[in-house]
């Protein structure tokens, strides 16, 4: 917004380096060329951008301190966790700063009665759930990266999982963050406390994709291992009978711990890839996971068996023991991978609809890709209407990337029309800046920037990214106009 | 049931007092008066803007407009054997969902189901330049943009004028039953934390003079295997025992001396400050009717990571769990947000401090 620096990326580095040696260690900066190639894209490689350069603080002192360095000399600053974002939000800046907080990576404490963990940004998501295991405990959100992303990643994404129909997103598993403002302030929010005075800050920042602040440590809720998970699969041979299945399990009043469905296409890539025993022949399949105390488990599997029979399931099957039940789950956590098999390159997108439309959307994503000549195989979470289209391509192919972009716009106007959104767990980063314009009015747009100015007055925390400029919109052509004028008729179209 | 839309005149009316930079008190039917104070300022009522924009139980989801009576959401749900699962206090009558949001208000099941902000899927509102918004939406999961929907909720109205509220609602469960087990304070406290970190059904946990309430939710067989594990003697009419506690109609609110909310990490052993107490929330919040002076109280919350607020002091303005008691590292933040949404400074203005 209001950069005035006019570094080119050397000049960057010639006038930051010192300034930065004062208070960090050699091994905390990374400047050469081939150090710098790794992080010039996050688990989106389609957007690449060589970052000015590296910073990797040890503490949070050092991470206050850089911000304080940056914000004097208006550099702007990129976080980045673990990398594995699917949206462009750690694509960085070729003039400014790639902040990586992969070296804050402490576990501060696990607090078995309170039934909390109190970790740095750095640490993976999985870690937290394994070293609260010996006292019965885990952390529930659980995305599908989560050996390898960090829990700072998933605090600015607000990153889901299967889980989250019954066990919440980020958001709803987070107590406490302490975070760095865009000048280096440290600011404390929540704690162990179920509220914390003023406004909820915390679900601000929580999804924010690193535009308000720099997280530094996070407090999260435990909560008590189920004493039983077992797992369902279901063949159809119709995807709107498996809608409808969803939807009457939900009407009966059961909440499953995870309902994931798949089409045709990556059943079959899932089989092949990982011999799961899926049945290749089914239009769609539903897995559908229960947990909870014995006896609640036993009661509902009885009960969800008969509605998915009622509904037209060819086939039930309940896994018998644990290892069919992390058979069953191994073709649906190995899907990403295994379609990825049938072409050089595939595209995740990442939209959310209400459930009711699930078929229909289906049937128009398949209209498209006809249409587009693209194959397109779909992976979603059934129960909190998730979808995950793969559109499959090849980059080497001119024009291939493109038209597949195009498809994927479209994908997600579609959701847009169903009531839904463009992005349910993955963030707007770069990848859906476009498609905000269609999801929200111009209005909207302006008041989110004016919640940016509020944390970041000089826009550099991950400058471009999560909230388009409205000129940005105009050009997109989907500038919304309420009332045949615009909202802001005397706004600087920056 | 009427069903009426005024969300126009509303926003003309916002508009109109934010050219004339005219402070407004928006309210509902004043249930959470006493919670919040007296707000100053030009009446908005938003009363007139009432009904149920749509319900769909295999969506999981109601949307409603703020001035609709909760009274009434809570009926549509029932009748399909769903619930609001943050359990809000109403405090009267004619609780409106907008004041519900506004205030933040959860009730016992909220450590275990979450609090209302974990239900909120999506706003209307209007800022203080008398725009009419929309974020969040109608489906679980969202994260396009920066969740301004969950900000509003506990704002207060000193951001905006909520105009419709999309909520997550849930299957109410098969089967509850309530427990009551006569310890004291320490153990109690030990035993709602202990058990919060099993895999039970837990779904509320109140302590007061030396008894232990809780509450089992699910499966019938669940209810009752649980039931065998704990012991405990089963109180009658457990359902008027939550709601009596969530409503604030208790003996122990009775009294004349001020009352205090301490919301601490819920495992922290029992306050030595002097008066009455009644826990719930599994610990994590506490009242407190006491003459102790306010500083003693407050450090007391402070130091075990916790903090405190008056509610409904007997003589005049309260002060809720708003702006009045933050850090001051927040002030500027706090400050900064209210002029991105309201740069006149009309909504709620004796809110902001």
């Amino acid at each position: 917004m209001n950069v005035v620096h006019s570094f080119t990326p050397a000049g960057l580095r010639e006038f930051l380096v010192p300034k930065l040696r004062a208070f960090l260690p050699a091994a905390a900066l990374l400047t050469a060329d081939e150090e710098l190639r790794p992080y010039e894209c996050d688990g989106l490689s389609a957007y690449r951008r060589v970052p000015g350069l590296v910073v990797m603080p040890e503490t949070v002192e050092q991470v206050a301190q850089t911000l304080k360095l940056c914000a004097h000399h208006r550099v702007p600053v990129v976080a980045r966790g673990a990398g594995t974002g699917l949206s462009g939000g750690a694509l960085p800046h070729s003039e400014g700063v790639l902040l990586s907080l992969a070296r804050l990576n402490r576990i501060m404490e696990i607090d078995v009665l309170n039934c909390t963990a109190t970790v740095e940004p750095g640490v993976r998501n999985l870690a937290i759930s394994e070293a609260a295991a010996p006292h019965g405990l885990y952390y529930a959100p659980d995305p599908s990266s989560q050996i390898a992303c960090s829990i700072g990643g998933n605090v600015a994404e607000n990153a889901g999982g299967v889980h989250c129909l019954k066990y919440g997103l980020t958001v709803h598993n987070v107590l406490g963050l302490k975070f760095l403002t865009s000048d280096g302030e440290l600011i404390r929010l929540g704690g162990k406390t179920l509220d914390a005075p003023g406004y909820d800050l915390l679900a601000l920042l929580t999804g924010s994709e690193g535009m308000l602040g720099v997280i530094v440590e996070i407090t999260v809720k435990l909560l008590p291992r189920p004493e039983r998970a077992q797992v369902m699969l279901a063949a159809f041979d119709d995807l709107e009978n498996a809608g409808g299945a969803v939807a009457a399990i939900i009407a009966a009043g059961i909440i499953p711990a995870g309902l994931e469905m798949m089409d045709r296409l990556a059943i079959r890539a899932a089989e092949d890839f990982v011999h799961a025993g899926y049945p290749v022949g089914a239009a769609a399949i539903l897995l559908c996971e229960l947990d909870g105390t014995n006896e609640e488990v036993s009661d509902g599997i009885l009960r969800v068996r008969e509605l998915l029979l009622e509904h037209g399931a060819t086939e039930v099957r309940t896994a018998r023991d644990e290892a069919e039940r992390l058979k069953m789950w191994a073709g649906r956590k190995a899907a990403f991978p295994a379609v990825g098999r049938l072409a050089p390159d595939y595209y995740c997108m990442d939209g959310t609809i209400p459930r009711k439309h699930l078929a229909g959307v289906l049937a128009q994503i398949s209209a498209l890709s006809r249409e587009y000549g693209l194959p397109v195989a779909n992976v979603f979470h059934a129960g909190d209407g998730n979808l995950h289209p793969l559109i499959l391509y090849d980059a080497n192919k001119p024009g291939d990337l493109t038209r597949t972009e195009e498809l994927g716009g479209k994908i997600l106007e579609l959701c847009i029309a169903a009531g839904g959104t463009i992005t349910g767990e993955h963030g707007v980063g770069v990848e859906k800046i476009d498609q905000m314009c269609a999801q929200f009015g111009s209005a909207e747009l302006a008041q989110f920037h004016a919640v940016k100015r509020a944390f970041d007055p000089h826009g550099l925390l991950n400058p471009g990214k999560a909230v388009p400029t409205l000129a940005r919109c105009a050009e997109f052509g989907r500038m919304h106009v309420h009332g045949g004028k615009l909202a802001f008729p005397g706004i600087e179209r920056f | 049931m009427n069903n009426t839309d005024i969300s126009i005149t509303l926003a003309e009316t916002v508009r109109e007092a934010a050219e004339r930079n005219k402070p407004l008190a928006i309210h509902g039917n004043g249930t959470k008066r006493f919670f919040i104070g007296d707000l100053g300022g030009e009446p908005l009522d938003v009363t007139g803007h009432r009904g149920i924009v749509s319900y769909e139980p295999t969506e999981l989801v109601v949307s409603a407009r703020a001035g609709t009576p909760l009274a009434e959401i809570e009926a549509r749900l029932a009748e399909h054997n769903q619930m609001l699962a943050f359990e809000p206090p109403h405090f009267g009558a004619d609780a409106t969902l907008g004041g519900t949001i506004a205030c933040g208000l959860s009730g016992p099941r909220r450590p275990y189901a979450g609090a209302a902000r974990d239900h909120v899927l999506g706003v209307k509102m209007i800022n203080g330049c008398g725009e009419i918004l929309a974020f969040g939406g109608q489906v679980m999961k969202n994260v396009a943009g920066y969740d301004l929907s969950r900000l509003m909720v506990g704002a207060l109205g000193t951001l905006g004028v909520l105009l419709e509220v999309s909520l997550k609602v849930l299957p109410k469960p098969a089967s509850e039953i309530t427990l009551m087990f006569e310890l004291p304070a320490d153990r109690a406290i030990v035993a709602m934390n202990t058990w919060a970190g099993r895999p039970l059904p837990l779904s509320a946990a109140s302590h007061s003079g030396d008894t232990l309430a809780i509450r089992l939710s699910g499966a019938a067989q669940a209810v009752q295997a649980a039931h065998a594990k704990l012991g405990g003697e089963v109180v009658e009419k457990g359902e008027e025992f939550w709601r009596e506690l969530r409503e604030h109609r208790r003996g122990f609110f009775r009294d004349d001396a001020p009352l205090w909310r301490l919301s601490v990490p819920p495992a922290v052993p029992p306050l030595k400050l002097p008066g009455k107490w009644l826990i719930d929330w599994g610990g994590g919040q506490r009242w407190i009717k006491t003459q102790a002076p306010a500083a003693e109280i407050h450090d007391a919350a402070e130091q075990v990571g916790g903090h405190a607020a008056m509610v409904g002091a007997a003589e005049g303005r309260g002060t809720g769990p708003g702006p009045a008691a933050l850090a001051p590292e927040l002030v500027p933040l706090h400050r900064n947000l209210k002029q991105a949404f309201d740069p006149h400074a009309i909504l709620n203005r004796a809110m902001v401090s």
